[in-house]
């Protein structure tokens, strides 16, 4: 009864500012993110990347004559606000393209609902296969899981010649959950073996019985995909339990808050990213240049993947010199070698990206540039 | 072997703190028959004040124990302030009130705290500073204990014995167990009972101020929701134990530490706090009135 109601007033705010929308001057792109909760630097960076690629459009002219204008919601770190944020971004807010969100578990929730609407989303940085595959109208600028797997497998496998590894995953993650099995996967490929496979659940704080049987095996390294929060404290934990093993981790550890939390007990870790600081391209140089002076702190890669799927849609809409979602989509389907920051970025046929990804290393409070690779 | 006995470690460790704050429960339980769901957050608060404490009065304090003293003192002062104006201003107007009022008011007051926390101290976590230096004890056979585990143990079996003292050796103490025994008749006899039992109050929240900080001492990270889990815990601890018996509230909470620390350990992780909650029906149905409680015969 509540919920048929909601969708009745719904729908009646709907047509109402649908009317007023005939002949707006602004063209209005959505954003989803975690601005606070567990992952809130995830939804700050990302929207604030989005905010820098939306004013440098706006002081040279705009999109397609209008001024761009954002409508930013933050879903707390939780799947059914995601949902729930779409849903008001696109039948209140009436945006033209959706960007968002970071957590695949959330992007997953929010996907079909873009899917309905048939308004085109762009996920800067959810890296699960399944995000993409929930319809045709939803994109990602960023790799996906099994090639980030990939390339921490053969990190650990050639560049640093480990035999025995240990995986401590989220299972309440589908990023979590999908890294760990396509890390393994390569990993055995490469000949080396699994020993430990443990999982803990996100906003758990005690992790020492897990780590304690992680021990025992006396694995060459632990391997962690989940987000900086906990890792920071399961680094901690596993210093206090006297493992002395390197940590690896994926894209969901890019956080200043993780050297923060792990302090001394993460330095020495490697994580995969989308971009690093270091890289000498002007494109690079400029965007670091331009985040610094609008917001005071260095861009993390989530800054990146935001700033590149915002220029991926106003290209695509300009594109299509079209507000409507199915122009729109068809123009974001055949990106070509978009010179981004975190990368060379093509669109394949999955609306997946394929682009390089890079290895970086924890050192004291910065991520230091290891190796690049390639697709 | 070695395995076993380090999770006998964390899980004592563990249980330490689950402890702390069952301590607060079973006391404020044992006079007033209430339970008291905000003391959860109470808990929050104190690591909050602490954390607050740390970052705006002594910015630049050196790890040592004279500055963990510190921060634990503020804590319980903070703690105990709000403690007492929760008492004052939610509680003491219902004490008259059927008992289910003042239950749904506990629940109330959880709930203000813990979205009332987000609206001033943010949704996000925060990084709790080291105030103790930390050393990792190898005790032989690799076995690791870690300095912040023996700190936080002793302290709970400290307060335990604090806490057995005042109740029943003092007069205080004989004061708490007749309002206990019945609030009307101590009222006859010349007990001052508000005053009691906002002596209780300022206990019981200073206990779960210091136990919010020695939980940031451990898991560095806190943020507003962190009271509801431990608190939930330290609820089945007591009711373990024998909800109002002080000496059961610490045992049940170290079984509770105990038996978690072994299924992660052991079984999975998803289980942990599944196992938790079995426990407190297994005792329901088995034992109701708790490990060490005694059954009291319903006063009409």
């Amino acid at each position: 009864m509540k919920s048929t109601l909601f969708f009745v007033l719904l729908s009646m705010i709907t047509v109402l500012v649908s009317c007023q929308n005939k002949g707006k001057e602004t063209i209005v792109i959505g954003n989803y993110g975690s601005m606070t909760g567990a992952e809130a630097t995830f939804g700050i960076s990302t929207r604030d990347g989005i905010i820098l690629a939306m004013e440098e459009w706006n002081k040279n002219g705009g999109l397609l004559g209008k001024q761009i204008e954002l409508k930013a919601y933050d879903n707390q770190g939780k799947p059914e606000e995601a949902r729930l944020s779409v849903e008001k971004l696109i039948n209140i807010d009436n945006v033209v393209a959706v960007l968002g969100e970071v957590a695949s578990t959330r992007s997953l929730a929010a996907a079909p609902v873009a899917q309905q609407y048939k308004v085109p989303m762009i996920s800067p940085s959810s890296t699960n296969p399944l995000v993409t595959q929930k319809g045709d109208y939803i994109f990602r600028v960023c790799f996906i899981d099994p090639f980030q797997g990939q390339v921490m497998a053969k990190f650990a496998a050639n560049s640093l010649k480990h035999k025995k590894g240990a995986i401590l995953r989220d299972s309440k993650s589908d990023y979590s959950m999908g890294l760990a099995d396509y890390f393994t996967a390569t990993f055995k490929e490469l000949g080396g073996t699994i020993v430990a496979d443990e999982k803990y659940v996100s906003g758990d704080v005690d992790f020492k019985a897990q780590l304690t049987s992680i021990k025992q095996t006396n694995p060459d390294f632990i391997f962690i995909p989940g987000y900086y929060t906990e890792v920071g404290l399961i680094a901690r934990q596993a210093r206090e339990q006297g493992i002395k093993a390197p940590l690896l981790g994926g894209d969901g550890w890019d956080s200043d808050k993780l050297t923060e939390i792990g302090g001394k007990s993460i330095d020495g870790s490697y994580f995969s990213n989308h971009y690093t600081q270091e890289d000498p391209r002007p494109v690079v140089k400029s965007f670091i240049e331009n985040y610094k002076a609008r917001f005071g702190s260095i861009p993390n890669g989530l800054a990146a993947a935001g700033y590149d799927a915002a220029v991926i849609t106003f290209q695509a809409i300009k594109t299509a010199n079209s507000i409507e979602g199915k122009a729109i989509r068809d123009a974001l389907a055949v990106t070509k070698d978009f010179v981004g920051v975190t990368g060379q970025i093509t669109i394949n046929e999955n609306r997946d990206a394929t682009k390089s990804a890079v290895v970086l290393q924890v050192q004291g409070t910065n991520f230091k540039y290891v190796e690049t690779v390639n697709p | 072997m070695n395995e076993f006995l380090q999770h006998t470690i964390n899980g004592l460790a563990l249980g330490s703190i689950y402890a702390l704050v069952a301590l607060g429960y079973t006391m404020v339980f044992g006079v007033l028959q209430l339970i008291n769901f905000a003391h959860g957050d109470i808990f929050m608060m104190g690591s909050f004040v602490g954390l607050y404490f740390i970052r705006f009065v002594i910015p630049n304090a050196e790890p040592s124990l004279f500055t963990a003293i510190m921060v634990i003192i503020a804590a319980m002062v903070g703690s105990a302030i709000i403690g007492v104006a929760i008492e004052k201003f939610a509680y003491r107007p219902l004490r008259k009130a059927p008992r289910i009022n003042i239950l749904i008011t506990a629940i109330g007051v959880s709930l203000l705290l813990e979205y009332g926390g987000q609206l001033i101290f943010g949704a996000s976590p925060q990084f709790f500073p080291d105030i103790l230096p930390r050393t990792n004890i190898d005790i032989g056979g690799d076995i690791i204990l870690d300095s912040n585990q023996i700190t936080i143990f002793l302290v709970s079996v400290v307060l335990m014995f604090v806490l057995q003292y005042i109740v029943f050796k003092t007069q205080f103490g004989r004061a708490m167990r007749a309002i206990s025994h019945s609030l009307e008749t101590a009222n006859l006899i010349g007990i001052n009972v508000n005053k009691v039992i906002l002596i209780t109050f300022i206990i019981g929240s200073s206990l779960a101020g210091a136990a919010g900080v020695l939980y940031g001492v451990a898991y560095p990270k806190i943020d507003p929701l962190l009271g509801l889990l431990p608190g939930l815990k330290a609820f089945i601890a007591a009711v373990l134990g024998g909800i109002g018996n002080i000496t059961g509230a610490v045992i049940g909470a170290i079984i509770l530490g105990l038996s978690e620390t072994y299924v992660a350990g052991y079984i999975s992780s998803t289980y942990r706090d599944a196992f938790a909650f079995l426990i407190l029906i297994l005792v329901l149905l088995l034992k109701p009135a708790g490990l060490l409680g005694s059954k009291k015969i319903e006063k009409v």
